[in-house]
């Protein structure tokens, strides 16, 4: 019960960044594909960092599980390709995604290699 | 045009609160299956997957529901920004890769990268067309 009370906590915390963070990410872009990566980003590197450092218990409940995983999104991002697909064409959207995805891996990739040499 | 992003609700203090509280059913939602299946370091991580296809498909079907004009106000910010924003995860999926391949599992972590983009784009394109068809059939 407790568990599901720091997930709670960091999701609630973590859905509200996201929700002001990513539009005004996405003001200062040319497609509104980047708000969305901006967090995945900023998301997948802390949560890189924070499982290469071997974090357990209630900082993976509450940072891992609910912050990072509300903070970051698979949803939008997806409908954020389709609605770049509809407005810029199918293959601006493929690019845009794909930049979008490899930016993320990218950031979990380093966050999880200097967590693990700490 | 803005009207057909999620993310782009205005940012009351009233919808950040409906967005957080969305957010927590959505992720207490992925940590309840994510726990109900489990994978190990060197397993595909399939709940994860499974979590980011299902949240991609509703949110095509919400978003033609809130382009309609016919859901309510706090259909977006609570189903769309905050539960399946917070359903889906992009953070793990990521995360997930790096570990695999640490495990060396290189092919999994493969497997992983390119099928969740693959389905997910599916999923999206599938919900848009289910959610368009019963706004078709909701209109005869």
């Amino acid at each position: 019960m407790i568990d599901a009370l720091w997930v709670s906590l960091g999701a609630g915390a973590g859905a509200a960044a996201r929700f002001h963070l990513a539009p005004w990410a996405a003001r200062h872009t040319a497609d509104p594909i980047w708000g969305t990566t901006a967090v995945n980003v900023i998301g997948s590197l802390v949560l890189g960092f924070a499982v290469g450092l071997g974090v357990g218990g209630a900082v993976s409940l509450a940072l891992g599980v609910g912050f990072c995983g509300a903070f970051t999104t698979w949803s939008t991002l997806s409908h954020d390709a389709l609605t770049t697909a509809g407005r810029r064409g199918v293959r601006r959207a493929a690019v845009v995604l794909t930049l979008s995805v490899l930016s993320g891996v990218a950031a979990a990739v380093l966050g999880h290699l200097v967590g693990a040499r700490i | 045009m803005s009207t057909d992003r999620p993310v782009s609700t205005a940012p009351s203090a009233g919808t950040t609160a409906v967005v957080a509280v969305g957010g927590v059913v959505g992720s207490l939602l992925r940590w309840g299956l994510q726990e109900a299946w489990p994978h190990d370091a060197d397993g595909f991580p399939a709940s994860t997957l499974a979590v980011n296809t299902t949240g991609c498909l509703a949110i095509g079907v919400l978003m033609v529901w809130v382009g309609s004009g016919r859901a309510p106000a706090a259909a977006r910010p609570f189903l769309g920004v905050g539960l399946l924003g917070g359903f889906t995860t992009f953070s793990a999926y990521a995360v997930d890769l790096p570990v695999l391949v640490e495990a060396g599992r290189a092919d999994l972590a493969v497997l992983c990268l390119v099928s969740t983009v693959a389905l997910a784009i599916v999923a999206v394109v599938a919900g848009t067309a289910v959610g368009t068809a019963l706004a078709e059939r909701r209109a005869r």
